[in-house]
């Protein structure tokens, strides 16, 4: 294992953004997570920092001896300033439990583990003691699972985990328990908003055992037409099924925000057209950009790009400017604590260089 | 942002519903959020699962039944605990509030029974082992359906291990 350097990794964790996977111009990424609890120690909420430090040293001395692990990166999160937990967060390798909650204190023996040469790690001392997640480009669940799927049966190997035989995986909440399984996919449907068929789209997955948060999760509100949809139960069913489930629904949503996208190339090519270019306009050209301002307008350029309406830049190039536009980055980058006026000023520069860098060709 | 309510303070709680097919979003600040009974920073205080649970807690867990159960031996969680925080405190809960659970479960997922794969501890018995052996042979069967052979081969090796294991 490796200590965590920022500034020789800039780009840790963030391998999706390469936008390889399936359907990557719609679904951003997919990131499967299963929570696991060791037995002999109490879930997070009762344990102390020395059942804590306990927990992360039995991690910490089978993660060796775990191939996808064996050359990875550790991060003790009390270890870093706060810009670069905040940093971890955007990246969305942490949860706010991890690193966490605004105001409180930082959890202690907290950790996020990474692998060096797959998209798979897990937070340690989180609302349960392990929760292993893989992230990957694109709509993936099959493979996304099965990376999990293996280093689950590498640890449980060494570590016992807490497991009944009637409930499954036991996990510190009862919404968990059983599989401890949570696929989701970060999917970009702005057909779907713009047809205002979005709401029929989101009651319909809720009726059928999925649901939809937004970019940062529980309790976040959507921004810039991206949706995190997963499934909404953990027992009952075989990961197996619930990732099939999963792959099936969201599918059939990729299939109507491409029919979205189709009536609105046929009824109005002309108020997407202009909608695709003014996003990159202003993206191009702002002076300064607030964050949701900015997400908005990526949207349009990657609806931009996907209908072929833009030449460029790649969704590679978007990917990575939703992630280095955000507020830690920002500051990470330019070494400052800014102010919110400040960090508008600041996103402005970087998105205008990030797109200049990548200009499409011009006449169009 | 500034709140959808107040119009004053910074909004720093964002609601997301859909009601009769509209999806609005209501941006608050901590204050106007607490008035509408949305608890003020309530995702930092409470679990956001929490006050969801806690009321299934309470429908699910008369207080009778809650005098007679618990607290768990091991980690000292009250029936109390459970509905104000929607948090078991530990692996041995599960076994004290077993009965109440499983209305829970059943309320929450449709169904008490794991139906995924079946946990093998490091120091494993016989038992441990054919209980394994038939989730694995499952997952073989609808790996095969799925006409996924490479996954039905790896598979298959595992339950190879596995059977000379139980044998020796």
């Amino acid at each position: 294992m490796k200590p965590f350097d920022l500034a020789t990794m800039p780009d840790f964790g963030l391998n999706w953004l390469d936008a390889s996977g399936p359907h990557s111009d719609i679904v951003l990424s997919t990131r499967v997570r299963i929570a696991r609890n060791l037995q002999g120690y109490p879930f997070s909420v009762r344990a102390k920092p020395s059942d804590r430090a306990a927990i992360l040293a039995a991690v910490r001395e089978v993660l060796d001896r775990t191939s996808p692990l064996a050359d990875g990166v550790i991060v003790e999160i009390d270890q870093l300033d706060a810009r670069k937990q905040q940093l971890l967060l955007e990246r969305h390798l942490v949860s706010r439990e991890l690193v966490g909650e605004s105001g409180k204190e930082i959890p202690s023996s907290a950790a996020l583990v990474a692998s060096g040469h797959e998209p798979v790690g897990l937070m340690i001392n989180e609302e349960d003691h392990l929760r292993l997640q893989s992230l990957m480009s694109g709509f993936n669940p099959q493979e996304t699972w099965r990376t999990v799927d293996a280093l689950d049966e590498e640890l449980g190997s060494e570590l016992p985990y807490a497991f009944h035989h009637e409930f499954g995986h036991l996990t510190s909440c009862p919404t968990n328990c059983g599989t401890g399984l949570r696929a989701s996919v970060l999917i970009h449907l702005p057909g779907l908003v713009l047809t205002k068929e979005i709401n029929k789209v989101l009651q319909g997955i809720s009726q059928v055992g999925l649901t939809f948060r937004g970019l940062y999760g529980e309790g976040s509100e959507v921004i810039g037409n991206l949706f995190q949809v997963s499934n909404q139960t953990t027992l009952g069913k075989s990961e197996e099924d619930l990732i099939d489930h999963l792959q099936k629904i969201v599918g059939q949503v990729v299939d109507y925000e491409q029919q979205a996208r189709s009536v609105l190339l046929r009824d109005a090519p002309n108020v997407i057209d202009d909608k695709v270019w003014r996003a990159y306009g202003l993206l191009r050209h702002a002076r300064a950009l607030a964050f949701d301002e900015m997400m908005n307008l990526l949207s349009g350029v990657r609806l931009g790009l996907s209908l072929k309406l833009l030449p460029g830049p790649s969704v590679y190039v978007l990917n990575r400017t939703m992630v280095f536009g955000q507020n830690a980055h920002l500051e990470e980058a330019s070494e400052l604590s800014l102010s919110a006026s400040e960090l508008d000023i600041q996103r402005a520069k970087y998105v205008r260089t990030a797109l200049a860098e990548a200009k499409p060709s011009v006449g169009l | 942002m500034l709140c959808d309510n107040c119009g004053k303070n910074e909004a720093e709680v964002h609601l997301t519903q859909i009601v009769e097919n509209e999806m609005t979003t209501l941006h608050l600040c901590p204050a106007c959020a607490a008035d509408k009974g949305l608890g003020a920073g309530s995702s930092a205080k409470n679990p956001p699962l929490s006050d969801f649970l806690a009321q299934m807690g309470q429908a699910a867990i008369s207080d009778e039944e809650a005098a007679v159960a618990g607290p768990c031996s091991y980690c000292h969680t009250t029936v109390d605990d459970f509905r104000r925080t929607g948090r078991l405190g530990c692996p041995h809960c599960y076994s004290v509030y077993e009965t109440q659970l499983r209305a829970i479960l059943r309320r929450i997922h449709g169904s008490t029974y794991h139906l995924g794969k079946v946990y093998v501890p490091p120091a494993s018995t016989g038992a441990d082992r054919s209980a394994r052996l038939g989730g694995l042979r499952r997952k073989l069967q609808r790996a095969v359906e799925a006409e996924d052979f490479e996954r039905a081969a790896l598979i298959r090796d595992e339950i190879r291990e596995l059977e000379t294991a139980v044998d020796v």
